[in-house]
């Protein structure tokens, strides 16, 4: 591995929390996590952020849109 | 050609008509999953609830090109995203930002550096963004981003429901996450540490 390994270690956040890196990607950012503060934090920041985002992003159906969509059964093409 | 015999004919329309009120028991009972992810990709809740209805609209009319057993709440995505396309209302704000190629660590390097690396370990970043800074930011990024983000990130499809929904190499949508997910992380960071 050339170059800063917290640098390798970004890259692989995404894939990391995604759980899309390969057995040997997998091993060589947990190894670098295991030692690095700096690292552990930013992916710990990272994995709260998206939980944040998606529950930030959660908007629950307006009361009455269950009834329009009811009122759509039984439409037909030849309608 | 004979016609059919008036009981297999009667059989017939009676086992079709009992699908199809399984195919629309099983779509609405996916409406509020669905009008969340709409909800994201258009600017308010109205065209959100229009959008979700013309889906279903269609959904209906066009239930027996449905395959019973594959992914329903992709399918109707695909229609979703196709119409909201076609009518051009996915939220564009202009001037177009740029997305800037910062890094994955950039957010939260600009938290740390205004309240200090262990601000990061402490779940401080729901006290450093609003949930309207959240919504903001999404809407925010350019659409073809925007879209592939809310979908795996909001809607929680894999990378190959969303490839399949917006028909697009599934190389596509991973590039398009990561790079939407580091512009969404881009228009945080200034509201984090302001």
């Amino acid at each position: 591995m050339s170059g800063d390994p917290c640098d390798r270690c970004e890259t692989l956040l995404q894939d990391f929390l995604d759980r899309t890196l390969t057995n040997l990607e997998w091993a060589e950012a947990e190894q670098h996590l295991a030692g690095c503060d700096y690292c552990r934090r930013r992916y710990h920041f990272e994995e709260t952020l998206r939980r944040y985002v998606k529950s930030s992003a959660a908007e629950r159906m307006p009361p009455g849109l269950m009834d329009k969509l009811e009122e759509l059964r039984g439409l037909d093409a030849t309608a | 050609m004979s016609e059919p015999e008036p009981a297999t004919e009667a059989r017939r329309i009676a086992t079709e008509a009992r699908d199809r009120a399984r195919f629309e028991e099983e779509a609405l009972a996916l409406a509020d999953q669905v009008y969340r992810v709409a909800r994201r990709l258009v600017g308010s809740r109205e065209e959100a609830e229009d959008l979700v209805q013309e889906t279903y609209a269609r959904a209906f009319r066009s239930w027996r090109s449905y395959s019973p057993g594959t992914n329903m709440r992709a399918w109707l995505l695909r229609i979703l995203t196709n119409l909201n396309v076609d009518r051009g209302r996915r939220i564009q704000r202009t001037p177009q930002t740029q997305v800037l190629e910062e890094t994955d660590y950039y957010l939260a390097n600009k938290v740390a550096s205004a309240a200090g690396e262990e601000a990061l370990e402490q779940d401080l970043v729901v006290e450093r963004l609003s949930q309207d800074s959240v919504v903001n930011a999404l809407a925010d990024i350019p659409p073809q981003f925007r879209d592939v983000v809310v979908l795996v990130d909001i809607g929680d499809f894999t990378y190959a429901d969303a490839a399949q929904i917006l028909d697009i190499p599934i190389g596509t949508v991973m590039s398009r996450l990561h790079r939407g997910r580091r512009a969404l992380k881009q228009r945080l960071a200034d509201e984090a540490v302001s």
